[in-house]
């Protein structure tokens, strides 16, 4: 459905400044007398500090001062002027509040200088002692510590149930049961976190932030710090990805304010790649599933039983054993999420959260029980498809799932795929699949445009463009509206100057963003009609805004394009300089009410299997999205091959490594925490089935962050167990797991 | 285990660094590493820090024309050398061939690692070992991308790497 600008597949609008290292990234804006901050990191994970002595590095020349909870400095008193945007239920960490350690890594000094190197440096002669305390950060260990995950959090429900699952169960001619786990994650974007906080005066200060929203930067700042909002200015126009690692303010950004604060000088923090892994995390979750089916394939009873970690002082929650009872109709079905507190720092979400992790375990799970029935996988989700949500009871708004698992098959020859050899060495071939589900979520977003008479436009709102391609769909969407050539657009965020909007995160921006988009282009051309049936033999005195198109710098009737004016006519007749329109956009919730919305995919992948020496390789990937109208074909595809990157990774790479004697992540660097390199990817596929949904918005767009990955975990782990015959259900699949005996 | 007292810190020496075609002066202690002395010195940030480690390749330059990772270098070591961050590939405003590619095949996402990718892949092109679309992958092993843009980084390299191929 593309029309003249929406669905075209513009080069990502962006991508010049980029590939000419002109896109400026948090840490490198220009700011004069620019002070370094460096942050010491706790070396226990429980426990106090009992001595901090600065004495040393305070000696050096240019190193200003050393801050840590030795510093007298005010700050908000309560809990809840620390909360932001995406707060768990809970209290929020307060660097520097107590001498208390609560999580390995935790940030405890500042050591503040005039170059990076010597701040670096001097961080070295700061003396810490500590008293410790034990500390307990097994999940496994501590399972039967769990308690509800609870509470209240945008976006996240609660385990739904129907029917008796226990009673269908025992009843079922066939049953699995298997447990699943998979290892905490961190997000590591590219560019590490940092703030750089320009000082202006007491009152006043411009930030630059690593974030996903810097209306959420701006809250969290002004809260904590008693300033006012007109006086703190958060700026981040070009992230070097996030994943969520940005949703949260980070400790980063407390401490560079502070440190402003207390110097009365401008500061930089840069976090180091080893304390990108000192923050929030995807939690390690420890998951069962059961299926209980008849002999031809119809699932009658869901177990989904899900365990994550969260920390002591928050209770982080994620939708992880929701989607069994959205996805298939099975008549019983128990869904149950509980949580344990351990000695760490609060999860967070990472791409796709609780998805990633809840579909990774179902999808296998189903594997299983197709392997079990000897019935081909695919086959097995067609006889349990479900045209309306079970769980809600209400239709989807569109669901073109099915037309997905048909071009998906087809293009990856699903029926024709490799078949399984059973000699114990040399390399083997598989297939697996499995399926996709995300929501459809948006937010009220606000949004201002402003028309100049010489045509060009400009849009502006504070959300985020991460590496989504939020400044290209903008720009679509506006010269989509009035008419206008894309290069006529500038679109402007990442400004708190700018109109709200939520965090980018959950799949949301496009359409919160892009309906806000429309609808303030809309006002700027009602305004535009307005003037111009005051203009002289106007044959637009009295038409309405459904009368006329803006096509080409025109205004036209519909029924006679031939009566037209140009936009710079409009302009010049009635002597305005420009047209300035703001708006909020709402989601219609009395129309969304009776409606689930969900997007929704079927992965294909194939592997080989080095059985020699335990290597996995994804060969191909083949996966079929439906996610509503697609704004841009070439940026939306290149969302969903990260998607797939990260699906892949989670499957054989990814894991943050626990130690549990000494309570930390110890694998905190990218020698050791492995991400895919480019010699890990090989073919993947993306086809677009497009929806045309009225529903969700008025652009009938559902979004794409997340869809891309999450089928993809479980497919590739099917895919290793066809070619094997091993189910390994510990992610990442690694060769000591495909060797180890069952 | 911390230092007991700060050593005298070392003292800076004169180096002169030829960057992008235009020439620098400067002193530097011996501990500050070329990326330091390009992003925090001379403010030049187009080359990007992503792990400090020589472990992503984010901070890849072109050192008389080959690639290196600049964190893993010191700046003084390069007295007189020529350096071309990603700011130098572009013929003013006309893009190098790499550029346009990486436009053209959207191959980045948030960017961060792009002027790395770029730098890197300039070099490989004219280390001339690349022959396919395996070799490129193996070969531009050393630059991570967390967006996950690794098929299209293939794809704009293998075109230009084969337009270049015909024409020569
Ligand atoms: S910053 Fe140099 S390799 Fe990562
Ligand atoms: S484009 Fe974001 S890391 Fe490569």
């Amino acid at each position: 459905m593309p029309t003249k600008h929406i669905g075209q597949p513009y080069d990502r609008s962006d991508a010049r400044d980029k590939v000419l290292g002109r896109a400026t990234y948090t840490a490198e804006h220009l700011v004069p007398d620019l002070l370094h901050g460096h942050v010491i990191s706790s070396k226990i994970a429980c426990g106090r500090i009992t001595h901090l002595n600065t004495d040393h590095a305070l000696k050096i020349p240019g190193v200003i001062a050393v801050l840590s909870h030795k510093t007298d400095f005010k700050t908000a008193r309560f809990d809840l002027s620390y909360k932001d945007m995406d707060s768990p239920p809970g209290s929020p960490f307060r660097p520097f509040s107590t001498p208390e350690v609560k999580f390995a890594m935790q940030p405890i000094a500042l050591v503040v200088a005039e170059s990076t190197e010597l701040a670096r440096y001097a961080a070295r002669l700061v003396e810490v002692t500590y008293e410790v305390d034990p500390h307990n950060t097994d999940l496994m260990g501590s399972l039967s510590e769990s308690k509800a995950g609870k509470g209240l959090r945008a976006g996240v429900e609660s385990p739904s149930n129907r029917g008796d699952f226990r009673a269908a169960y025992n009843k079922s001619e066939v049953q699995t049961s298997s447990d699943y786990l998979h290892p905490s994650q961190h997000h590591n974007p590219m560019e590490m976190h940092a703030s750089i906080v320009h000082y202006h005066d007491e009152k006043s200060l411009t930030i630059y932030d690593k974030t996903q929203g810097v209306k959420n930067s701006q809250h969290y700042v002004t809260m904590a710090f008693g300033l006012r909002k007109k006086n703190v200015r958060v700026l981040s126009p070009f992230v070097g990805g996030a994943f969520g690692s940005g949703l949260r303010p980070q400790y980063q950004l407390f401490l560079a304010t502070l440190a402003a604060l207390e110097l009365k000088r401008s500061v930089k923090v840069q976090l180091t790649r080893p304390q990108m892994f000192s923050f929030g995390h995807r939690p390690k979750t420890h998951q069962t599933v059961s299926l209980g089916a008849s002999r031809d394939g119809k699932i009658n009873a869901i177990f989904h039983h899900a365990v994550g970690e969260t920390s002591r002082f928050e209770d982080y929650i994620e939708n992880v054993a929701t989607w069994a009872a959205k996805l298939y109709d099975a008549e019983n079905v128990e869904q149950q999420y509980r949580i344990v507190p351990l000695d760490t720092y609060t999860p967070l979400d990472m791409r796709a959260p609780g998805g990633a992790s809840g579909l990774y375990a179902l999808e296998c799970a189903m594997d299983e029980l197709a392997t079990e029935l000897k019935m081909d996988p695919l086959d097995l989700r067609l006889k349990n498809y479900s045209e309306e949500d079970p769980s809600a009871g209400k239709p989807f708004s569109s669901k073109a799932l099915k037309e997905c698992f048909a071009q998906g098959s087809t293009r990856f020859g699903w029926d024709s795929r490799h078949q399984r050899t059973d000699t114990p060495y040399g390399k083997h071939r598989g297939s697996g699949m499995a399926t996709g589900i995300w929501d459809a979520l948006q937010f009220p977003t606000r949004a201002a445009a402003t028309l100049a008479s010489d045509l060009k436009l400009e849009i502006r709102i504070a959300t985020a463009d991460i590496g989504t391609g939020t400044y290209t769909i903008m720009k679509q969407i506006a010269a989509e509206e009035l008419g206008l050539p894309t290069e006529s657009v500038d679109a402007k965020l990442g400004d708190t100057d700018f109109p709200f909007a939520f965090i980018q995160g959950g799949s949301a921006t496009a359409a919160s963003v892009g309906s806000a988009v429309r609808k303030a282009c809309r006002k700027v051309q009602k305004q535009l009609l307005k003037e111009a049936g005051k203009m002289k033999n106007s044959p637009f005195q009295h038409a309405d805004i459904d009368d006329v198109v803006f096509e080409d710098g025109l205004l036209k009737r519909k029924d006679d394009p031939q009566m037209q004016t140009s936009l710079k006519q409009i302009f010049a007749d009635r002597d305005i300089d420009q047209i300035d329109k703001k708006c909020t956009w709402t989601p219609n919730l009395l129309k969304q009410r009776k409606y689930s919305m969900n997007t929704h995919s079927a992965v294909f992948v194939e592997v080989e299997v080095d059985a020699d020496v335990g290597f996995v390789s994804v060969e191909r990937v083949v996966v079929a999205v439906a996610a509503g109208r697609i704004l841009n074909p070439k940026t939306a595809r290149s969302q969903i091959l990260g998607g797939v990157v990260w699906g892949i990774s989670m499957a054989l790479h990814e894991e943050s490594y626990m130690d549990n004697s000494l309570g930390r992540f110890i694998n905190h660097d990218f020698a050791n925490y492995h991400i895919p390199v480019n010699a890990d990817i090989k073919d993947i596929e993306v086809i677009f089935v497009e929806e045309d949904d009225t529903v969700v918005n008025p652009l009938g767009v559902k979004g794409l962050g997340e869809i891309g990955l999450v089928g993809v975990p479980a497919a590739v782990a099917n895919a290793v167990f066809d070619a094997t015959g091993k189910r390994v259900r510990e992610l990442p699949i690694t060769p000591d797991k495909l060797f180890a005996e069952p | 285990m911390p230092e007991t007292s700060g050593s005298p810190l070392p003292e800076p020496i004169p180096i002169t660094l030829k960057i992008n075609g235009s020439s620098h002066s400067i002193e530097v202690r011996p501990w500050s590493t070329l990326l330091d002395v390009l992003r925090d010195h001379i403010h030049l940030t187009d080359t990007k820090i992503g792990c400090d480690h020589g472990q992503c390749g984010a901070c890849t330059i072109l050192l008389n024309g080959q690639r290196i990772n600049s964190c893993l270098s010191l700046a003084v070591m390069h007295n007189g050398d020529e350096i071309t961050t990603i700011g130098g590939i572009a013929d003013c405003e006309n893009l190098h061939p790499l550029q346009q590619a990486f436009i053209k095949h959207d191959a980045l996402q948030c960017g961060y690692c792009t002027p790395g990718q770029i730098c890197s892949a300039i070099g490989l092109v004219s280390e001339g070992h690349a022959k396919s679309r395996e070799d490129i992958r193996e070969l531009m092993s050393g630059n991570l991308c967390r967006c996950g843009a690794y098929t299209n980084i293939v794809d704009a390299i293998e075109e230009v790497m084969r337009s270049e191929s015909s024409t020569t």
